[in-house]
């Protein structure tokens, strides 16, 4: 392990401000849910029902998880439910980071020419990425203590955190090393992360039910670190199975190393063709968006039949507890309750394929960056042509994944009306739009800045998660896009909005065009 | 002869940074032109002004008699380019690299493909991630020299090429300038393939022009060195204007000359009686790191 440490200074300073940054931020998100549930329920009693409420609903199960308590602390421990899928995020973009995209940028070959062990560059990552998860336990930790939370539970809470991101640092260590190429470990890992959470989704799911697939809940990490339950049993056992996970996952990813050449993957490099079939601007962008597209078509496909299958439960929670169907009978009956739930995943969806959208228009910095579009531009293709064509993916992309998304969720929930779920999940696609054109925007307009294209979504995401639980003000709420779709099915359905957000969608992109017409490239 | 290249007072600045101060460039149709300049001289930049890529801020540029900016589209059907660093998309093979920027740029010829993927010794079907720089390199230029256009701008082309291809590169180019209707804009750092290829040169510095002309001209501006074997002792040599680093040794000398002093010293050498004479004519890298000096000073 000759290096490793000094291998490590050199993430802390590669990452001084990226690490530091999601530490922190995400530790104390908890904290402030603390404040807000005490607000928003000051007596026992209200929690309670609020808790009696949340426990069975389908939707907030799906989102964050089993409620098994009623305590100011349970509360906001599934509050926080989302937040590990974060951390995992986190994680695994760090150790891929710091092993394959190093690998194949070519500095880990200047590294491992020098006096350095083979697995040193392996190990400072994951060294690195799993202090950083338990400093980020320890921040939660110390914000919840601060906030006068019992101090077993608050222990617990942060190792949730911790144990997520020493789990998920060990699943992207193993990624690394399967492909040569980073962007491909990427689209693995964060597979392997949508797998373990349609994992524990489908087992706590059905854990409200007859039950028969809670098991699913224990193959995931993501249910594991649920199942300590902080400020509730603290159940202990659930932290050794990640702990021997994270051993085991550093240890194949460790063996995977020693199996494979420098640079390769563990899949051997083929031969192709010797000639194209191709030759025009729009194959080449069928050629660079087809990956894309059909992982995540398959990935929405793959969340529409979950989002479906737990609407025959929402159904059934609603006719099986009497004192619910009150409340529910006076909230509109169950079908309302069914409705509101597709209305929500809807507004998961349309951000998830904001995500894509995004992820897709930086292809076109991507190909800038790597010299690709100076081959492309000094031939007869004009820039608006070679963006455009592009463009044409990122658009239209969305349209595909919501699609596919919406049909599987009707396949799955056959009592449902198809046309009223594909409906709610399509008219997100005007809010899927503006986000891209924003990263248009920054992509012609502040190229070399073209990563702040992902603050939009990560600033809906933030609405999506907090807005309503700390009762922020409306026009916080409406910054978001996703606030101006209409609620479907269920609520009205309004053209106005959704001209209005593709006209302002138009009109970013055309800027954004303009810019990258008038700029130098590469820039 | 009209000419494929003109740039006049070429300016570009980065924010702070000026790239180029007013550089010159005139290449004219059918020659075989070498670019030459330290690392950082403005020669990339330069070559993406030509293309339309970047935006100069002053002096005029026009390429094949249009404006590279408002008509980069149409001229790029005339020309083709090899960067020079080239990247490849990493799932394509090259093979479907050079069909896919041969088509791009307006078609191919497959057998002129085929003849260089065999002259270079490419195997077209491997993907791009898998190949060395050196055969990055090849995709690159199998793929401009396979297209049938007027004009191929090269940027340092033989960089990770071994010699044994370089030789091929050379031939190939060669074998172009004897059809007589291509211009070759070639950037090296590479003195005796500008040699060997070059009608004319253009050497800039920090982004000017500090010397353009045929190697002829410009060898006018260096030394030829001589070493002689004398039968008696050369007076009144040493002190001959334009010549330099005199060295004598019994009857040996060795000294520099300058071209226009060249026959008076020849002259004297005669009058002595010469038993043994070598004479080596300038090199270019002399000529390169004399013009640096002298831009030094």
């Amino acid at each position: 392990m000759t290096g490793t440490g000094k291998l490590v200074r050199l993430i802390l300073r590669r990452d001084r401000i990226v690490l530091p940054l999601w530490v922190v931020l995400l530790g104390l998100i908890p904290a402030g849910y603390v404040a807000s549930f005490e607000g928003l329920f000051p007596t026992e009693a209200e929690r309670v029902n609020y808790a009696q409420v949340s426990a069975s609903n389908a939707g907030f199960v799906t989102l964050y998880g089993p409620l098994h308590g009623s305590s100011l602390g349970e509360l906001v421990a599934w509050r926080a439910g989302f937040l590990p899928v974060l951390v995992a995020l986190c994680a695994l973009l760090t150790v891929i980071r710091h092993t394959r995209a190093d690998e194949e940028a070519g500095r880990t070959e200047l590294i491992g020419a020098a006096a350095v062990s083979r697995h040193a560059q392996l190990a400072a990552a994951l060294i690195t990425t799993c202090v950083a998860g338990v400093l980020l336990g320890a921040v939660l930790t110390a914000a919840m203590l601060g906030q006068g939370m019992p101090a077993m539970g608050s222990v617990a809470f942060g190792a949730e955190m911790a144990l997520t991101g020493c789990a998920f640092a060990g699943v992207g260590a193993i990624t690394a090393q399967l492909t040569s190429s980073a962007r491909s470990a990427r689209s693995i890992a964060v597979v392997a992360l949508g797998v373990a959470f349609v994992l524990r989704v489908g087992g706590d799911v059905s854990a409200l039910g007859n039950g028969s697939l809670s098991w699913l809940s224990w193959v995931s990490p993501l249910g594991w670190v649920q199942h300590l339950f902080p400020y509730g049993v603290n159940d202990w056992w659930p932290a050794v199975l990640t702990i021997l996970f994270t051993i085991a996952a550093a240890g194949t990813a460790a063996v995977l190393l020693t199996r494979r050449d420098f640079g390769a993957g563990l899949l051997p490099a083929r031969l192709g063709p010797a000639s194209a079939s191709f030759g025009s601007p729009f194959a080449l962008a069928w050629h660079l968006h087809r990956g894309l597209l059909l992982g995540w078509t398959a990935g929405f496909a793959l969340l529409g039949l979950i989002f479906g299958g737990v609407g025959g439960s929402v159904l059934d929670i609603a006719s099986d507890n009497e004192g619910l169907s009150d409340i529910f009978a006076r909230l509109g009956g169950s079908t309302a309750l069914v409705d509101s739930y597709f209305a929500g995943t809807a507004g998961i969806v349309g951000l998830i394929a904001a995500c894509y959208a995004v992820q897709a228009t930086l292809r076109l910095r991507d190909e800038e960056q790597t010299g690709h579009a100076e081959a492309v531009l000094s031939t007869a293709v004009s820039r608006y042509t070679w963006a455009g064509t592009n463009l044409f993916f990122v658009l239209l992309g969305p349209a595909v994944v919501l699609t596919a998304e919406g049909l599987a969720t009707g396949l799955a929930y056959p009592q449902g009306d198809l046309g009223a779920i594909l409906a709610g999940t399509l008219v997100q696609l005007p809010a899927v739009w503006v986000l891209a054109a924003l990263a248009v925007l920054a992509f012609g307009l502040i190229p070399r800045l073209s990563a702040v294209a992902w603050a939009p979504p990560a600033l809906c995401l933030l609405i999506l998660l907090v807005g309503q639980t700390l009762q922020l003000d409306q026009w916080f709420l409406d910054i978001s896009p996703f606030t101006h779709v209409p609620h479907l099915p269920g609520g009205d359905a309004t053209a106005t909005p959704l001209i209005a957000l593709t006209l302002l969608a138009a009109l970013l992109t055309a800027t954004g065009m303009a810019g990258l017409r008038r700029r130098n490239i590469p820039a | 002869m009209t000419e494929a290249i003109d740039a006049t007072g070429l300016v570009k600045r980065f924010g702070q940074v000026t790239a180029l101060d007013g550089l010159d460039l005139h290449v004219a149709t059918g020659e075989v032109h070498g670019f030459l300049g330290p690392n950082g001289a403005g020669k990339t930049t330069t070559i993406r002004i030509l293309l339309g890529l970047m935006r100069h801020n002053g002096g005029s540029v026009s390429l094949l008699g249009g404006n590279p900016w408002t008509e980069a589209t149409a001229l790029h059907r005339r020309l083709a380019y090899v960067p020079g660093d080239v990247t490849l998309w990493p799932t394509l093979t090259g093979g479907e690299v050079i069909d896919l920027l041969g088509r791009l740029r307006g078609g191919l010829d497959a057998k002129r493909k085929a003849d260089l993927l065999e002259r270079f010794q490419l195997d077209p079907r491997k993907k791009g991630r898998t190949y060395s720089k050196g055969n990055r390199q090849k995709v690159a230029l199998i793929a401009a020299l396979s297209s049938d256009v007027e004009l191929l701008i090269l940027d340092e082309p033989t960089s990770g090429l071994d010699p044994l291809m370089e030789e091929v590169f050379r031939e190939v180019i060669l074998e172009e300038k004897r059809r007589g209707d291509r211009t070759v804009l070639l950037s090296s750092h590479i003195l005796a393939e500008v040699e060997a290829l070059c009608d004319r040169l253009t050497i800039i510095r920090d982004g000017r022009t500090v010397e353009t002309g045929t190697l002829t001209d410009l060898r006018h501006l260096t030394r030829t060195s001589i070493q002689a074997e004398l039968a008696g002792p050369p007076d009144g040599l040493a002190t001959l204007t334009g010549v330099h680093d005199f060295q004598l040794d019994h009857d040996r000398v060795r000294f520099d000359v300058d071209t226009e002093a060249l026959e008076p010293a020849l002259q004297k050498l005669v009058q002595v009686g010469v038993r043994s004479l070598v004479s080596q004519p300038p090199s270019l890298e002399e000529l390169f790191l004399r013009q640096y000096q002298k831009a030094d000073r």
